[in-house]
């Protein structure tokens, strides 16, 4: 943030305007900062700092191809296996690899378990712990949210990190561990599933079907991800009292503070597409902007005007993209690069997936409230009944003794493009080979998208648009709608920077 | 410290994984984990209800004194760049170095933890060309020294304590705080890389399923093969320093079981092992890094030895991806 405009809100010009600076923001994945400027009792305009860089991408320069498998993951610790895929996926496209039937089966599944589980880690750990605060300990929910919510001692907390363990022993056994696993390669997974593994996978996730639907929903899996209106989501949760499951409770406290008014985005929403199988992909790929469009991947550019980053004024593709960080630079206020689709902000994460693929519920919701708090959140919990219900479809098709992982020699020239759905949204990475080794790699994480600062046209990110207007109440310094906001993207801020 | 130890975690230069991996705590889960260990979090990143001012008001008592800090926790690299400002990681709402922060709150608690092999060494993020100047809170790589000094000595006596790992168990690392808490944990208990010597003075060789095909040095040559993943496919299982195929991951899992290479990612300077991670490179058909303990001389004899027995099922089986010749049944009657 330029320092002049610091200079000119205290100069009493406006002083109506006050900047406060609100960090660190925890309960994200990583570190975070925003500041606000803050008008009355409203968020007039916000800056979003992505305070930490590693530099990744320049790590994997030089590095033998394979290598990213190794490096790539340990860029997040939540979304380890949507790196590890992503740079599986640019690999086999540069060496024209094809999985097997049961790679694909394996490697989704393994992906599905690492979203899944931070569905869950997002909602219960991160998200709902925000009502259990004293700001609303005037609220007739209050009791019951602080006994089941609040962090550290919620009992929501104690039903579900056990259940979430006992989910992720799917990682145990198809991918050695979680995170930062080697079993997904371009041709497929290391770990050839055995017949009794199928059956002992099948356990597994009846434990955490029994799980979801005894507190997360209080109902079946099918009932949830099959809600088609805003009439059927209200009929479904007046149908018990709302302490009968974690959603009605989500519900109830979502109508009780309006959540719909909170956090509206910019309205376009963009998905890669998910789960790949038999040609097509289980979580369609498009672009969601006044309906739906095919996604123009040429369309995406990484702008650097406001970055520390050393770059030209000409917003690059990621395929001819460089990450050279600078200590100093005028106007910028972030390691964070903007990514834009046809020069614009999108949104990612669960809403854009399951807006882009057809689930109706959350298209009747964003028809009439659009990108809020609210249905980022409801937009999560109906993926998360989706998923588990396809993660059992694909176990049952795993076919023992049939290849799980198909070979080839990395060529001295090629390129790949690997795209794959994160739990917070799409994530892109770009790799060039010369001479047998990595030229070129570009990373696009979900919360590059999200939280990206402003472009060269001087247009904020979706989330420094989605805080304008949030209400600040009186002496606050850490404003609670503001978390809200933040924290309904499920941000991972490590993955952000890279 | 009387009652339970009051512990403040931060995360610096890493990626989380550590955290994400100690949410996978059983028997018991997290929470009653660390009240059996006696230990309490004042603040966990991902994990307390504190944010922003809240949480700079908090680091502040500590830092004067104000607040007692039993244990601090580090996880992740500290980064010293660009040209040794620390700003490649400023603090979220403070406008100061994360280095800056550590050295001050170390300074005050009674033992100092890195999580993880970020925070004890470098680690990951340290790779490459090390473009963020990332060190470990009292290593850089192999080397003594680090952010805090080779000298560093917390105020209850110990040097950092480094729960090495890329990601950590979480076993590893709820049983060291339980142990701090206890104050069962002295100098000799670490090993010359500072880490606890209960867990790593293991080798993740020991109790890995392959260890059949090892013996035999029936070798998988290409990834899902079931075969011993040291000849070719880049394993270091035979040095690495962990308790990973006795302990198991998530429940059933350790990285050999899941078809893959140990990359020793508990070792200063895994990060770049000189050759690309999924390869053992050779002089001569004999990997360049021998089992640990053992004189080249003796690995050349046997290894040709057993490969000259290796039975015909464990030839087949090891370039499989599942059991293509099982085990023969004897015949208790016949010898």
């Amino acid at each position: 943030m330029p320092r002049t405009l610091l200079l000119n809100a205290n100069s009493g010009v406006v002083p109506a305007v006050t900047r406060i600076v609100v960090g660190p923001f925890n309960r994200v994945e990583g570190d975070l900062e925003v500041r606000l400027d803050v008008d009355g009792d409203r968020v007039r305009e916000a800056w979003v700092v992505s305070p930490l860089y590693r530099g990744f991408e320049q790590m994997l320069l030089g590095k033998a191809p394979l290598d990213a498998l190794v490096i790539a993951p340990r860029i997040c610790g939540i979304c380890s296996v949507s790196q590890s895929m992503a740079a599986a996926y640019a690999l086999a496209q540069a060496q024209g690899l094809q999985m097997p039937r049961n790679g694909q089966r394996a490697t989704n599944l393994i992906l599905a378990c690492e979203n899944l589980a931070d569905h869950l880690t997002h909602f219960y750990l991160f998200f709902m712990p925000d009502f259990a605060r004293p700001v609303y300990a005037d609220q007739s929910w209050y009791a019951g949210v602080v006994e089941r919510f609040r962090a550290g001692t919620g009992s929501a907390l104690r039903e579900v990190l056990p259940g979430r363990a006992q989910l992720l022993h799917l990682m145990g056994l198809m991918a050695g561990k979680w995170p930062h696993s080697l079993s997904l390669q371009p041709g497929g997974s290391t770990r050839a599933v055995q017949p009794q593994e199928r059956i002992r996978l099948g356990m597994i996730l009846a434990g955490v079907r029994q799980l979801l639907e005894r507190t997360t929903f209080g109902d079946r899996l099918e009932t949830i991800a099959g809600l088609d209106s805003a009439a059927a989501l209200a009929v479904w949760r007046d149908a018990a009292p709302p302490d009968s499951s974690d959603f009605r409770r989500f519900l109830h406290l979502a109508d009780a503070l309006d959540l719909t008014t909170l956090g509206r985005g910019v309205d376009r929403f963009m998905s890669v597409g998910s789960y790949p199988l038999d040609g097509r992909r289980c979580f369609a790929r498009g672009l969601w902007w006044n309906g739906l469009q095919p996604l123009d991947l040429a369309g995406i550019t990484e702008d650097l005007s406001h970055s520390w980053m050393f770059g030209g004024v000409e917003p690059q593709h990621p395929s001819a993209g460089n990450t050279v960080p600078v200590a100093e630079k005028p106007g910028a206020y972030t390691w964070c690069k903007a990514p834009r689709l046809r020069g614009e902000a999108v949104e990612v994460g669960a809403l854009a997936r399951q807006l882009v693929d057809g689930q109706p519920l959350m298209r009747a919701l964003v028809a009439a409230s659009g990108g809020n708090v609210a249905n980022r959140v409801i937009a999560r919990l109906i993926e998360a009944a989706r998923i588990l219900v396809e993660m059992e479809s694909w176990v049952r098709a795993l076919r023992p003794g049939e290849p799980f992982c198909d070979h080839a020699v990395i060529p001295d020239e090629a390129q790949g493009v690997g795209l794959v759905e994160a739990a917070r949204g799409s994530l892109g990475h770009w790799l060039r080979i010369r001479n047998g080794r990595i030229l070129n790699y570009q990373i696009i994480a979900p919360t590059t998208w999200n939280f990206s600062p402003r472009d060269h046209q001087g247009l904020p990110g979706p989330l420094e648009q989605a805080l304008v207007g949030a209400p600040v109440r009186p002496g606050e310094r850490t404003p609670v709608a503001v978390q809200h906001i933040v924290r309904s993207f499920d941000p991972c801020m490590v993955c952000t920077v890279h | 410290m009387t009652g339970r130890a009051r512990v403040l975690w931060l995360q610096s230069g890493g990626c989380g994984g550590c955290t994400m991996s100690l949410l996978c705590a059983q028997s018991p889960s997290l929470p009653d984990a660390l009240e059996a260990a006696s230990v309490e979090l004042v603040w966990h990143p991902a994990l307390s209800e504190a944010s922003g001012d809240e949480v700079v008001d908090l680091l502040g008592a500590m830092e004067r004194g104000d607040v007692a800090l039993d244990i601090l926790c580090v996880e992740g690299a500290l980064l010293r760049g660009p040209n040794g400002t620390g700003r490649f990681h400023l603090f979220a709402g403070t406008d100061r170095p994360m280095t800056d922060w550590v050295k001050a709150l170390a300074a005050r608690a009674g033992c100092v933890v890195a999580v993880g092999s970020c925070a004890a060494f470098g680690g990951i993020s340290a790779g490459g060309q090390n473009p963020a100047d990332a060190c470990g809170l009292q290593f850089d790589g192999v080397h003594a020294g680090g952010l805090l000094g080779a000298h560093f000595r917390a105020t209850a006596g110990l040097p950092v304590v480094n729960i090495a790992g890329c990601p950590t168990h979480p076993n590893w690392v709820i049983e060291t705080l339980a142990a701090l808490a206890a104050r069962a944990l002295t100098a000799a208990d670490l090993d010359p890389c500072q880490r606890p010597r209960m867990f790593y003075d293991h080798l993740v060789h020991h109790g890995c399923p392959r260890n059949e095909f090892y013996e035999y040095k029936a070798s998988a040559v290409k990834p899902s093969d079931l075969g011993c993943l040291m000849e070719h496919l880049g394993c270091l299982g035979t040095q690495a320093h962990a308790d990973c195929n006795t302990r198991l991951w998530n429940g059933e899992g350790s990285c050999t079981r899941g078809g893959y290479a140990c990359i020793n990612c508990t070792a200063p300077e895994f990060e770049d092992p000189g050759h690309a991670f999924q390869q053992t490179p050779n002089i001569a058909g004999i990997p360049i890094g021998l089992p640990t303990d053992m004189p080249k001389a003796w690995f050349v004899a046997l290894a040709s030895l057993s490969k000259a027995a290796t039975p015909e099922r464990l030839r087949r089986n090891a370039v499989a991806d599942h059991l293509v010749v099982p085990p023969g049944v004897r015949n208790p009657h016949r010898r």
